[in-house]
């Protein structure tokens, strides 16, 4: 038997657009151990958020499966915790309450409501949001609300924690800050972490592997690096690091001179997010009566 | 010689002055006098130049009833109106005082003997007409409310139902519930028969009629909230694998919320349009009622006290939406929405 933690298996996908079948990923196989952090690297529209929503259980692989300690995934769980790009805090929740859904939802019956509090408001001081436990989403910073988001997934107890450019629509310098706080949460938890990102910065400052993808449709992997840098990291050291450097220099390799994207219009393959097999619900006109 | 040197500032302690110079002076003032402007003199001014196109159009219109009413008729009416409550009810308390003295007068002779107390029969007064039509909306309001708002959701979360019922709200929505206004009495004379009614048939009658329009409003704005829901919400309910009732309950309609009160404030507008309308038309008690006896009664005030009740009518379904749309605000979890 596969011996993986989790384990990714000739997994391809195709969706039916308006302009006929679409095929996104093409056999995509990835093996990845317990308490690793991959990154997942490549052009836009590259087929990495399938990869991600198939492993999430949100979307099906058309052949392939994906396993989890020798389970399949068939339907999206708790044991695989997403954190969205944009955050998806319910915005009608407080901080405390968005977390708190969550540890209700998992927990409701192996844990008491005194622990469950005490696990809600454990998981925001693990990311440092303590302090605005009382707040909505619309009254803190995008930084503060993907931490949320963080702490919502890391309270699930997930078995591999999945990230969607979790930290894509944040300002450099909140990013920075966000990547020390989850190389922090990693090293003191010691999470299996799947991120998807486009920054070569943090794919190597973060990962154990990087995984490159190949442009699609039909993208595939196309390169894995190990990234053999000792724990913990610290960004300033690094900058000088020779070896770091040739880290990120082979992943600019892989993008830029290997898979060198011309700006070819996306329309027909859609952004990473944007190919969905259902329909979208449309917006219908507000009536006046 | 001494030179005698005034300094105005401290001779006439004119410093208040000074400062109030430098107030009128600042930027600020300025700006809070340009707000006060905007804000209250230039409605202020509108309403006061209405009020003059009315008097001055008015005066040169002579119907069968004389001539049309200007500002002040109207206002003198609107007082007559309130003062014909009054002695309304001085008349009702009289009356029931003088049954009281009766009775106990009655009963002092005889301990045994039967009393009782009749009820007062005096006309509806026109304050008392508003009191029904603010009822008789509120209740046809609240019934479309609690049959819309769940029809809504589960046309919302049900894209196979949602197709299956929008023909239906497609064809009913552009009735004006008046045309459904004889088959509703007819319907309520043949089905609400009882000795002692808790409520009168034609309250009941205006009340569906106001449901029958208050309904698509809010079902179509539910629906459209609560289909609209943000897809990554969706995605957080099915990793937390949220029961149906839970989804529901947490996401779906805290979601909606916004849409939802759009909804209910849309229908109440149109709600208080048609029940004076199916006042007039059906002879139920309320202010259409008020304004159908005057315009029958034809005397030289009719078209003033009319009159009152057009404006009265207009303050109420301001008033009405205000209220709503401060629900709506309060109910609404999205700050950046701007609500007007």
């Amino acid at each position: 038997m596969n011996s993986s933690y989790l384990s990714v298996e000739n997994v391809s996908i195709t969706f039916d657009t308006d302009s006929g079948p679409l095929n996104v990923l093409d056999d995509v196989s990835l093996k990845v151990e317990r308490g690793e952090f991959i990154s997942l690297i490549g052009h836009s529209g590259c087929g990495k958020s399938t990869v991600l929503n198939i492993v999430a259980g949100l979307l099906q692989a058309s052949i392939g499966g994906v396993l989890l300690e020798n389970r399949e995934v068939t339907e999206p769980g708790p044991d695989r915790a997403v954190v969205f790009q944009n955050h998806s805090l319910l915005p009608w929740l407080s901080v405390y309450d968005n977390v708190r859904l969550a540890v209700d939802q998992v927990f409701g019956r192996s844990k008491s409501r005194q622990e469950r509090h005490q696990w809600t408001l454990h998981n925001l001081e693990l990311v440092h949001m303590g302090h605005a436990i009382g707040q909505r989403p619309d009254q803190i910073s995008g930084g503060m609300k993907q931490r949320v988001g963080i702490a919502r997934a890391l309270a699930m107890q997930p078995k591999v924690l999945l990230m969607d450019e979790p930290f894509g629509a944040l300002d450099s310098l909140t990013r920075t800050h966000m990547q020390d706080s989850l190389m922090e949460i990693q090293a003191r938890l010691n999470n299996t972490v799947i991120m998807i990102t486009h920054d070569v910065d943090e794919a190597v400052l973060l990962s154990d592997r990087i995984v490159m993808m190949s442009n699609g449709p039909s993208a595939r992997i196309g390169e894995i690096l190990a990234v053999d840098l000792p724990r913990p990291r610290d960004r300033l050291p690094l900058a000088d690091d020779p070896a770091y450097n040739h880290y990120r220099a082979e992943v600019l390799r892989f993008l830029h001179e290997r898979h060198a994207r011309p700006d070819v219009p996306t329309s027909n393959v859609g952004g990473d997010d944007q190919v969905e097999p259902e329909e979208r619900p449309t917006r219908l006109k507000l009536a006046a009566g | 010689m001494r030179a005698t040197i005034i300094d105005p500032q401290k001779s006439f302690r004119l410093a208040w002055l000074q400062s109030l110079l430098a107030y009128l002076e600042s930027d600020r003032l300025v700006q809070r006098t340009l707000l006060l402007i905007r804000q209250l003199l230039i409605p202020l001014a509108a309403i006061g130049l209405f009020l003059i196109l009315w008097s001055a159009g008015a005066a040169s219109v002579t119907t069968s009833l004389g001539q049309l009413p200007g500002p002040a008729q109207v206002w003198d009416q609107g007082v007559q109106l309130y003062q014909e409550h009054r002695a309304s009810r001085e008349r009702e308390v009289a009356f029931y005082q003088r049954q009281e003295q009766r009775n106990a007068a009655r009963l002092a002779r005889d301990p045994n003997a039967e009393v009782k107390i009749r009820p007062y029969t005096g006309s509806p007064t026109f304050v008392d007409q508003i009191g029904t039509s603010l009822v008789t909306v509120a209740t046809g309001f609240l019934i479309a409310s609690l049959i819309a708002i769940p029809i809504g959701i589960v046309c919302g979360m049900s894209a196979t139902l949602y197709r299956s019922i929008n023909p239906i709200i497609q064809l009913f929505k552009p009735v004006s519930p008046l045309a459904w206004l004889p088959i509703v009495t007819m319907v309520v004379s043949a089905v609400y028969v009882s000795e002692d009614p808790l409520f009168q048939k034609s309250f009941i009658t205006s009340a569906i009629t106001v449901t029958l329009c208050c309904i698509w409003p809010t079902i179509i704005n539910t629906t459209v909230g609560v289909s609209s829901i943000d897809r990554d919400l969706i995605n957080v309910s099915r990793v937390l694998r949220l029961g149906w009732l839970t989804k529901t309950l947490k996401i779906v309609i805290p979601s909606s919320v916004p849409m939802m009160f759009a909804g209910l404030r849309l229908s109440l507008g149109i709600g208080w349009m048609v029940l004076i309308a199916a006042e007039m038309l059906a002879q139920n008690p309320g202010l259409g009622k008020f304004v159908w006896d005057e315009f029958q009664n034809g005397s030289s005030d009719s078209l003033a006290r009319i009159m009152v009740a057009v404006l009265v009518i207009g303050a109420l379904g301001f008033i009405l939406d205000r209220a709503m749309l401060m629900l709506q605000r309060w109910a609404t979890w999205d700050r950046n929405a701007v609500l007007r």
